[in-house]
This record gives C-alpha cells, structure tokens and sequence, in this order.
C-alpha cells in the first residue's frame, strides 16, 4: 500500500505516492525528477544526498519518504534563485571547487547548513563539518577555500 | 618551442562552461535519465570467491508476471562458451563476456551470474530469488604468494604463462612475464659502493570515484540502439558493446553523460551490455544501476603488487645499477598493469644498467581496471622508497641525490626511446627553493620526498567548430570531461579566434555526432583533443581569411587576421569575425572548422611530492600536517584545474598510503565493500595541499602542453612511506600505513 504525502520542496507544495521503504532520496529522484540530489553509497557514508530537512542537515538516502509529510525541504535545486546563483554557489565555481562535480550538489547543501549555523567557522571547523561529504577529484583544498571565501563574502554582505 | 609567449586567455582562471549546471543540480549523470516506459535491471552476484556453477535455472524467475527479461552468458551471441572452456577463443573480448556474466565458474566475490529486468527496481531485486542457483565451492586464491605457489587452485585451466624462455608446458596463475633490461647489471653492482635491497608490498585499492556505474539503454531493431552513461570513452563502450552482441558500429549510440569520476574505472563495460540485450529481449528501456557496495565488489580495483628492489651507488651519490621483480595481482582475469609499471619503475633516474621483470598474476579478486597512471604507483613506490633509503645511507639529501641522477633529455629509457625535453629537474630545482622544503621540520614529525613519473599519451582525437552567423560558436568534441576539459577547449579555441572564451560553447558529443575519439585517459585529452582544437580552430581561420578577402576583392593571402580581426593588407580595411560571419550567407555559406588528428609527441610529466607526517605513538595514527605537490604542466592552460588534478592525485595517493585497501576473510569475502570501511580521506583528515605548477613547454604541442592527470599519484606513496619511516626511526616496507601497522612497529622497536 503506497502512502499519499504532502510536503514542501524548494518552497513548492508538493504530493506524491510512495512505497513505506522507499528512501526520500528514491523519491526525490526517481519519482519527482529532481535528480539533483545524487546518490553515492545509499548509506548514509558519502553526502552526495545532503538535503535540508525542516532546515536540518540530513541524508536523504537515511530518511523514508514518508517521513517527508508535513515537512519543508530544501535541495539543491532550491539554493539559487532563478539564474541568481548563491554566493556559495558562485564561490565553488571561482575556485574551481568541482571536477567531476557529482559531490557537489551535497556540498553546496551541506555548505549552506554549514554557514547558516556558523557565519565564521575556521577552516578546522569547516574541514570537520564537511568530513560527511566525500569528494574524490579535488582532495578539498579548492572546496575549503570557496567555502571560506563564500563565508567572508556573506558576512560583509550581511 | 623557445621564447615565452603573451597569451590572451591561456594562462587564465576562467569560470567552467559547464560549471552553472553542475553547482545548480541541472547536469545530467549516469542515474538520471529515465525514459517512458523504463524498466529495471538487477544482477545476481556470486557469494563465493571461487566457485563451479552447478546448476543454473532461471525457469521460476521467468515466470513470475514482474519479470520482462533475464540475461545469462548464453546471451553473447559472439562469445562460444565451449570454446573458452576448451582453450581455443581465450581473449580480452572472451575475458570482458565471462566478468560481466560468468561463465560456469565464478572467480570472485560479487562476480555477476545473471541479470533480471522487471517493472521496479524493487521487483527486479526480488526475482533474483528466484534464480535456482547451486555451486561447488572451490579454494579461493587471496594473494600474489598463494597464486603462484605449487599448490594453488589454477583459475583458468588452459591460462599457460607468456613470455618465460621455455613455452610453459602447465597451466599456471602466472598469466605473463616480462624483462626490460640495459646495461650490465651485475657490473653495475659490483661497481657500488653501498646496496639497497628491500621487499615492498601494497593492497588492492579502489578508484572509489563517487558515482556508481549506471546506464539506461533503449535497444533499437530498426536504427541505432542507445545506451546513456557515465564512461570515460563512449566509443569504446560502443566497440565492446558491438563486439558483445555482434552489432555493427554503426547500429549503437553512445551518449556520455556527465561522469561522476572515473580515473580509469570508468574505462571498460559492466552493465551497458547486459542492459542492452535486456532491453532487446523485453522491447523496453532499461535502467540499471551499481551499489556502492557492487562497485567495490565488482568493478575497478587497481592492483596489488609485491616488489623486490635493489639499488647500488657510490659513495658520491652515483647510481651505478636499479633492479626490480616486480608482481602484479590482475585480479580474476589476466591484464594486470604490469607493463606499464615495469617501463616506469625507474625512469625517473638517468642510470647505466637497470634490470626489470614483472609477472602479471591472477586471484580470485575482481578484474582491476586502469587506476591514474596504471601500475606506476605501485612500482615507484617501492623504487622511490629504495631510493631513499639509499640517500640517507650515503649522507646526502635525497633531492640533491636525485639531482645527481636525475632523468634528463637523451636520457636512455628502458623502454625504448630517448626522453625529449622533461622538468624532472625543475621540479627538483623548484622542491628545493619551496617554503615547504625549507621549513624546519616540527618535533615529532616526520618528513618525506618522492619523484613520480608517467609516459601521458597521444591518440586519435576528432573535432568540429561551428560558428554562428552572430559569432558565437559550439565547439564538438568527444572525450568525455571527467575535471573541467571543456574549460581548456574553449580557452585554446578562444586563443586562436580571438575571441571571449564564453562566446564558444564546447560540448561532449555522442558517438553519431563526432568522428571517433580515443578514451579519456593517459592524460591524453589537453594535449591530443587540445591540439585538434586549436587545429580545427586554425582551419577556421583560414576560412576566415578566404571570406574577407572575398568581401574586400583581394586574394586571401592579403588578409592577416589577428585577435579575432581579419586586416586588410592591402589597405586600411577590418572585419572582425562576427562581422564576417554575419556575410557568411554572401560568401558561401556557414563557417566551421574540423580536425581528425592522430596527435604525436606526448610530453611525459614529472612531479616532486613533500609531505609531512605526524605519528601519534600510543595509537600509531598518522596526519598529514603540511604537503607539497610539484609538477611540470609544460603548460598550463587552465592553472585552477592544473592545481586541481595535483591536489586530487596527491590525496588519493595519501588515501593510498596511510588508509586504503581491500579486506578480505580467509573465504575470499569482501568485508569492507562501503565507504564506512573502505575509508577515503575526508576533508578533515586532510591539510591544504599546496600546489607548485613547473612549466617546461612540450615542442609537440601548440601551447606546450603535457598531460597533468596521472602523475600526480604516483609520488604520494613514498613520500608519505618516507615520512612515516622517518617519524617512527624503523622502514616502511608495506602499505597502506595503517595505525594497527605502525603500532606493531613501533612495538617492535621497544
Ligand atoms: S547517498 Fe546518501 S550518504 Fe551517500
Ligand atoms: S568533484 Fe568529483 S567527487 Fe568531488
């Protein structure tokens, strides 16, 4: 028997069907096509999935669909505005945060989540923060210094 | 190429063109295509490492109503089962067909059996219960000792080992042996002073790139079938895939999605056939999609090795002879990259007499696959380790060392040619003036430095310009960008029009709209795909030439054009090329340009690695707490991805060194197949990596350019081996250096 929910995503009130095992990250994907939101391990290991779950830093291949009801999340695809992209956004591709670029949209969130709870982290503290999100391409050194960057720049534009 | 030369866009850190995409979620990868009326695939993996299939019965599965379609061995049309059995088709086509459906023997843990399409993914995993399956359990063989002893269970019984001096007469686990030699070797270490000889092993690691392998394929009866997914070579996925399932070329389409990392794992096929002959069989798409845990399994790994080396030199710090035996686990099929790590293992060095043997053995582990700079890690590791050890032996500081012998233009290689023109030395030159290397080295730190080397390759690339009638253009390319390739395509493009690199949009064409490309790989695409740019782009410019002096009633000869401006010589006239491509309808029609190269002349690429390395003696846990990488770009054009592939290469290595392998049970059972387990570093085990770029032009190519991908892997093992070994006052002979290793050492010592 599939569940009826109703949530919010990127602002949009959204309703979908879903199985009681599937995964938000399953839906979100392969349901709704926001295919966005990437799937790395499926185990909570690499945070390609990271969404924003009622502004809480989840995995969205360790959250179940129908968890979702009532909730407000937020992707990838919500962190821009139309083609306004964020400052976080803007950062990573300034520093040529991204090779291959599939950890990215994880880290943009987790980035986001990041500096929202800690405008001025250091740069050990926004190594830890960001240790759930693997990256294989870049060996962080690019991705540490846009996150910075785009810390700095919130902040005076704050 | 001698003098500098003022570029206008190379050299600058322009923002990616496919950069909006990639940090707004918009690009499109190996999992995200779905199509009307999809289905899913599942595979059936072995449970054992080693095993007779005895029984296979796929009748339950095919009558369960959610089940469209099941594929089996028998469905390689091209492949004869009987014949690999017997020994008489035994081939690299032979080999892919039996690793992506086994062939009545399974030879590793994970080893696909069988594959089941049915309307869900869900639906599809739970059929293949009802896949009536029974083997006859066989003794695993886990490492390079147990495979080539006497009593070892053979994987392959017609496999009879190449290259000895007597043809084998008995089947054996050894699939090849190879030799490599120049000089005199045992006059070489008669001449030393002092002798090195040491046994170095490392584990079986994985690419650990973070997209699983997946595809959607559509098989078409009546024009091309096509298959979407994440490769670093499109074209060949499609000459396998034909191969496979006796298709001409021409009745396949290969789009290369975005690609979620490769570094050679993405460099060969796993599902795309098999999707396909399920898509042909149900007459639907379909999807399929690895675990994490089937990707650790089943695909990559890159070698594990064992090396015997032996280095002699004088008192002065001449090397007088370099010796290596060297073994590499191919994992269940035969292809290890032996050969490549036999002709790099001492190429760093400019030495008289050097003898090379390498043996390319299997076990029951899955079938490794390229891995940046293929072979060569594991090789220099132990060669570069050697090295160091001699150095300190002698007394004399290991880049000084180094410089002594160093690897220079004419220098002999093993392998056969003379190096051209390299920058061993500069990078050794600029080792020595970094603020790395002459920092002092903190209390209870160690550190570590190590050469690296790799050939980087040429190769067919073909390429096609297209100008608007605004200006604008696309570039269509087809090697696959696995770290910001199109970025440098459009700034060499942009270079020789003369005009805004974000006026030309490249793109990655699919197999139908581009001539055929080689795989991304060998470091190859900056230069040959580069090269055939800027050739295409150079075509363009002739056709420019041509159309103005047409406008202006001159012969093109007396056209110059530069900057993006075509001059009139014969007066004070100027189009610039919008102007002329807004005539183009007047002068003949539309503008484009093309190049259909096989690119000659690779500039190998050398890098110098320091790295610092903190032991905590009670837990015998390591941190990296400073790092350098050096490397000769010959040029950079995009200094950002340059940085990047350095800095990628160096924490893979470090991954390598300090943390990363497979772990097997005695059973041959995979116990790490995860992320949690398989441990790659993470941001917060990492400081930042500092990256030195050398430029020393490569002649061959219009802007100097040598590959930069590979090398960068290479020094990290021995210059993190190193200072380990120097941190902890005992040898490091065996990786990775993992805390439960470095304690056992440093309980030795006490
Ligand atoms: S896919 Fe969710 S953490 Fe990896
Ligand atoms: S850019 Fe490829 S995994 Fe991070």
């Amino acid at each position: 028997m599939k569940s009826h929910i109703s949530t919010t995503i990127n602002g949009d009130p959204v309703e979908f069907l879903c199985d009681p095992s599937q995964t938000l990250l399953n839906v979100l994907r392969n349901d709704l096509g926001m295919t966005g939101t990437k799937e790395g391990c499926g185990s909570g290991d690499c945070g390609a999935c990271s969404v924003l779950f009622d502004g809480e830093l989840v995995c969205a291949c360790l959250v179940l669909g129908v968890e979702a009801q009532g909730a407000e999340i937020e992707t990838v695809e919500g962190v821009a505005t139309h083609d306004q992209l964020h400052v976080i956004q803007e950062k990573f591709l300034e520093h040529a945060a991204l090779q291959c670029g599939i950890c990215t949209p994880g880290l943009i969130v987790s980035t986001k989540a990041l500096l929202e709870e800690n405008p001025s982290p250091t740069e050990e503290e926004a190594r830890y923060f960001l240790a759930g999100n693997l990256c294989r391409c870049t060996g962080y050194d690019k991705i540490i210094k846009a996150v910075m960057d785009a810390a700095a720049t919130m902040r005076q534009g704050a | 190429m001698s003098e500098a030369r003022e570029f206008k866009h190379i050299g600058q850190r322009t923002i990616r063109p496919d950069g909006f995409d990639k940090v707004t979620g918009k690009a499109n990868y190996g999992a995200d295509l779905s199509l009307p009326g999809m289905i899913w695939g599942a595979i059936l993996r072995s449970p054992h490492a080693h095993a007779n299939i005895t029984k296979l019965d796929v009748s339950r599965a095919e009558a369960n109503p959610d089940v469209l379609a099941i594929a089996t061995f028998e469905d390689f049309p091209s492949v004869n089962a009987a014949a690999q059995r017997d020994g008489t088709q035994r081939d690299g086509m032979m080999d892919t067909a039996c690793n992506i459906l086994a062939n009545q023997k399974v030879l590793y843990h994970g080893h696909a059996v069988a594959a089941i399409a049915a309307r869900s993914e869900a639906a599809a995993i739970a059929a293949l219960d009802l896949i009536d399956i029974e083997y006859e359990v066989l003794r695993p063989v886990l490492s390079i000792d147990d495979a080539i002893s006497a009593q070892a269970p053979i994987l392959h019984e017609t496999m009879m080992t190449q290259g000895l001096a007597e043809p084998a007469t008995k089947a054996s686990n050894i699939s090849a042996r190879m030799e490599l030699k120049k000089g005199d070797i045992e006059a070489g270490f008669a001449a030393a002073d002092v002798i090195v000889e040491r046994a170095y092993d490392t584990p079986t690691v994985h690419q650990g790139y973070i997209e699983p392998h997946a595809t959607t394929v559509v098989f078409n009866e009546n024009g091309p079938s096509m298959i979407w997914c994440p490769t670093q070579g499109h074209f060949d996925v499609r000459a396998r895939v034909a191969q496979l399932l006796n298709l001409e070329l021409g009745q396949i389409k290969v789009v290369a999605s975005e690609i979620g990392g490769g570094f050679g794992g993405k460099t060969t096929v796993y599902l795309e056939p098999v999707a396909l002959i399920l898509s042909r069989k149900s007459g639907r798409p379909v999807k399929m999609e690895m675990s994490r845990g089937d990707v650790f399994r089943a695909s990559g790994p890159a070698s594990a090795s064992q090396s015997l080396i032996k280095v002699g030199a004088k008192m002065d710090g001449t090397i007088t002879a370099m010796q290596a035996t060297l073994h590499y686990e191919a994992g269940a099929f035969q292809g290890s990259p032996m050969g490549p790590g036999c002709m790099t293992v001492f190429t760093p060095y400019d030495v008289e007499n050097l003898y090379v043997e390498g043996f390319d053995v299997v076990v029951n582990k899955p079938k490794v696959a390229a891995y940046r700079a293929p072979g060569a890690p594991q090789s220099e590791f132990a060669a570069e380790m050697a090295v160091n050890e001699l150095a300190k032996k002698i007394g004399m500081d290991p880049i000084e060392f180094r410089l002594k012998n160093a690897a220079k233009e004419g220098t002999q290689t093993i392998y056969g040619p003379k190096l051209k023109v390299v920058g061993l030395e500069a990078c050794l030159e600029a080792a020595k003036a970094s603020p790395h290397y002459n920092a002092p080295i903190p209390e209870n730190v160690g550190r570590g430095l190590a050469a690296g080397f790799w050939f980087n390759i040429g190769g067919q690339s073909s390429v096609i310009i297209n100008l608007n009638p605004d200006g604008t253009g696309t570039i269509i390319e087809g090697s696959p960008d696995i770290g910001g390739s199109r970025a440098s395509m459009q700034m060499m493009a942009a270079e020789i029009l003369g005009v805004a690199p974000s006026s030309l949009n490249p793109i990655v064409a699919d197999t139908e709209h581009v001539a055929y490309n080689q795989t991304t790989g060998g470091s190859r695409t900056t230069f040959a795909t580069g090269m055939a740019v800027v050739e295409a782009a150079e075509d363009i410019v002739e056709q420019l030439k041509a159309r103005a002096a047409a406008m202006w009633n001159v012969t093109a000869e007396q056209v110059d054009f530069k900057d993006g401006v075509a001059h009139n010589l014969t007066g004070e006239d100027q189009l610039t090329l919008a102007d002329i491509c807004a005539s183009a309808e007047k002068t003949g029609g539309q503008i484009s340009g093309r190049a259909n190269i096989n690119a000659r002349g690779a500039g190998p690429s050398f890098a110098v690695h320091i790295c610092d390395i903190k032991v905590d003696k009670e837990t015998g846990k390591t941190d990296v707490v400073r790092y350098t990488a050096i490397q000769d770009a010959g040029k950079a054009i995009h200094p950002s991805y340059v940085e990047g592939q350095f800095q990628g290469g160096a924490v893979q290595g470090i991954g390598w060194a300090l943390n990363e392998e497979y772990v097997y049970s005695k059973d041959g059972i995979m116990e790490n197949a995860g992320f949690l387990d398989y441990r790659i570093p993470l941001a917060s085990d990492l400081p930042e990596i500092e990256a030195i770029i050398v430029e020393v032009p490569n002649s061959f190519h219009p802007f100097g350019v040598r590959g930069v991908g590979e090398t960068g892997i290479i020094p990290p093992l021995a210059a993190v081996g190193t200072a380990v070994a120097e941190a902890i006052g005992q040898p490091i002979s065996s990786l990775p250096c993992s805390p439960p290793k470095i304690l056992k050492l440093l309980m030795s010592a006490q």
